[in-house]
């Protein structure tokens, strides 16, 4: 039996890898092109105040400078280890900012520019890459859900959020984020099958930041992601990951439609992960420096300034009251890190149930008398 | 009112009184609707609480869980139905890293009033997958809450016990004892449920047992009664968190113990018991604490099961050699 799969067709299996011919994808909805022009979508169209669109420039320059300081404090010991989302402003910041306050979000761990959005401390963040927590925000309050680490299983819950709030009947859908990797979870795939069956008011926001750690695309998928959506009887949309005007509009719309009672969307929000997996991971062994030099030319920051200058929506002085707040905001994370204090030993017998049991109390109660008989009460 | 209900219509009573009680318990599973369930235990009650309330999922099981997690977060409390012990591992994953987890992840914010239902243990001839014993895996989660029932009224209030209580509840059915009888009070004040019970008193050796093999240890002592021998049996009813004060009470009488359960013996709940007797009963103690249970093999084809199983007997010769120890 020939082993040949030319009979199959690949269909744009990895346009991440070498795709100069990006712009020119003709299912990519752009509303703002790597050079800063304005773009017209037949679909989707947006309009947005020059406020508006300061305020995004800012969120995308203070949630960058965020990261580069979390990394950079990693490096200096600081942090145990720190996922980079460099290079996905863009994405975050749109979906983030595409909610409404009473939408909630099912983050990975690498959503700080949604974080942000939703109104997260930094250092609540920070909190969880230092160890000293497993996120100290409020998931309730901000309705950002905490960091899910085992890939994709935040997909399910956000499905199962969206049908209470079906049975609630509350205006408001859920927004789960999942990356290209996820995509081959079978948790992933059963979130969309619940989500289809039950109409469920939840947008699956995918970005396809083209690796899972070392694994390009091609090897989660032979169809582009967003085509994946059509099989579970859903809309799929791709969109520029890197142009927040696009990821703002396709995200509304998507959640307005959920929220409308039409059920899930799939967005793939097409962009690159310009940093390593995290600050353990060393990208150089399984990628090429040219290709990080292409997805350079699409910075998501880089053409909204261009947009803003060429408009005359904004200015070198709004550009370095920006700047000055960002080092502000870097100052604050790293003065915050730094005096962050180390949980106290008996926290991991906290609320591990809702009320203690007398087994586990007997056990911290060893553990305290066992830490109480070194010299000095500790060691 | 006192009523003769069978381990499954008890069952079907105490949802149906759950679900009356509060608005938000919401049951979650494959065939539990229309079909009421392939051992009827939610019988008739899509028909009177709908199905939003009674939801026939599609068939996948980490679903299931998965998606109880989110509406558990919004304030429902999920009671999901895996329709045989050995289907429970889809949704593993999700039980072991996020109910498990969420409670003390959230540092006590997002509670995960979810309760798994599993009916659980061999017996009635079944192809493989269906007649495990997975107790043990969740005792072992920190997070969880494990309890089996094997009695109707055990049956009727421990759900419902299960259904209030605020953290996430294994809640371990006794599938080939469904149809075992007893009267109910429904009237009654039930006792806790995250303890253990005296059930038979003795004086000579401990037998402790949960679920199905309740049964089988209370036919042993009055089989070795008849012998002039007096077992005490207790029914842990709790596997995690455990409550052995109980258990220690009764050892430093008998001097004697004897766990017994269907789950493969090694690492199974029987080994944690043994160590956690000897290590507050070891001056009181006549035997080494003897575990009988399923040997370490996959569960058998049916024909075998009579074999793997701990009956009476097995249940009697470990009574003896702890006493002739």
């Amino acid at each position: 039996m020939s082993v040949s799969s030319a009979t199959t067709e690949m269909v744009d299996p990895v346009p991440g890898a070498a795709a100069p011919h990006l712009p020119q994808q003709p299912d990519l909805v752009q509303l703002l092109s790597p050079e800063g022009e304005r773009l017209e979508h037949p679909e989707y169209s947006i309009d947005v105040s020059a406020e508006e669109l300061r305020d995004l420039y800012r969120d995308l320059v203070l949630v960058r400078r965020w990261d580069v300081e979390a990394t950079a404090l990693q490096r200096q010991g600081e942090l145990g280890i720190w996922a980079s989302l460099l290079g996905q402003e863009a994405a975050q910041i749109g979906a983030g900012r595409a909610m409404a306050a009473e939408d909630t979000a099912f983050p990975t761990y690498r959503e700080h520019g949604v974080a942000w959005t939703r109104g997260v401390d930094p250092l609540h963040v920070i909190s969880l890459f230092r160890g000293v927590d497993n996120g100290g925000w409020d998931p309730v309050a901000t309705r950002f859900n905490l960091y899910t680490v085992v890939i994709g299983a935040q997909c399910l819950h956000a499905t199962g959020y969206a049908m209470g709030l079906q049975r609630d009947g509350a205006e408001s859908a859920t927004l789960a984020f999942l990356g290209d990797g996820a995509t081959s979870q079978g948790e992933v795939n059963e979130a969309m099958i619940w989500a289809a069956s039950f109409s469920a008011p939840v947008v699956f926001f995918c970005q396809n930041n083209q690796y899972a750690i070392s694994v390009p695309l091609e090897r989660q998928s032979r169809v582009p992601l967003y085509q994946r959506a059509a099989g579970f009887g859903f809309p799929g949309v791709r969109v520029d990951g890197n142009d927040v005007l696009a990821v703002l509009a396709v995200t509304r719309a998507a959640l307005a439609a959920a929220r409308d009672g039409q059920g899930p969307t799939f967005i793939e929000a097409f962009t690159y992960r310009m940093g390593a997996h995290t600050t353990s991971d060393d990208p150089t062994r399984y990628r090429l420096a040219s290709e990080l030099e292409e997805w350079k030319l699409r910075d998501p920051i880089a053409r909204v300034k261009a947009y803003l200058s060429r408009t005359g929506v904004a200015g070198p002085e709004f550009f370095d009251a920006v700047e000055a707040e960002a080092d502000e905001l870097a100052a604050r994370i790293r003065s915050g890190t730094t005096e962050m204090p180390d949980p106290p030993g008996t926290a991991m017998f906290d609320r591990v149930y809702a009320e203690q049991t007398p087994h586990l109390a007997a056990q911290q109660a060893q553990f305290e008398a066992y830490q109480a008989s070194f010299e000095g009460g500790g060691h | 009112m006192t009523e003769t209900l069978t381990i499954g219509k008890a069952l079907n009573l105490g949802l149906r009184r759950a679900m009356e009680d509060d608005a938000k318990v919401v049951l979650m599973g494959e065939d539990i609707g229309r079909l009421g369930g392939v051992f009827r235990i939610t019988d008739g009650l899509q028909k009177d609480f709908g199905e939003d309330r009674v939801v026939d999922t599609p068939l996948a099981e980490a679903g299931i869980l998965g998606t109880a997690v989110g509406l558990a977060m919004r304030g429902y409390r999920p009671v999901c139905e895996i329709q045989f012990d050995g289907f429970v591992f889809p949704a593993y994953n999700q039980i072991v890293t996020q109910v498990a987890k969420i409670h003390a992840r959230s540092r006590g914010r997002l509670p995960m009033p979810i309760v798994i239902r599993i009916p659980f243990g061999g017996g009635i001839g079944a192809v493989e997958h269906h007649s495990e014993s997975p107790e043990a895996y969740f005792a072992h989660t920190p997070g969880l809450k494990v309890v089996a029932v094997s009695n109707p009224v055990d049956a009727y209030w421990g759900i419902q016990q299960a259904i209030a209580h605020p953290d996430p509840v294994v809640f371990l059915e006794p599938k080939r004892r469904y149809w075992e009888k007893a009267e109910v009070d429904t009237d009654a004040t039930p006792g806790p449920l995250f303890a253990s019970r005296v059930v038979r008193g003795g004086d000579d050796v401990t037998v402790l047992a949960y679920g199905p093999m309740v049964k089988t240890a209370l036919q042993a002592a009055e089989a070795a009664a008849e012998e002039g021998r007096s077992i005490e049996v207790v029914d842990l009813r709790t596997l995690s968190p455990l409550d052995l004060d109980p258990v220690f009470d009764s050892v430093r009488r008998t001097g004697r113990c004897v766990v017994v359960h269907e789950a493969p013996l090694t690492l199974g709940l029987g080994a944690e018991i043994a160590a956690r007797v000897t290590e507050t009963c070891f001056h009181s103690l006549e035997a080494p604490v003897l575990r009988v249970g399923g040997y370490d093999t996959p569960y058998p084809p049916s024909k075998l099961e009579e074999e793997y199983l701990p009956d009476l007997d097995r249940v009697l010769d470990a009574v003896d050699r702890a006493v002739s120890f």
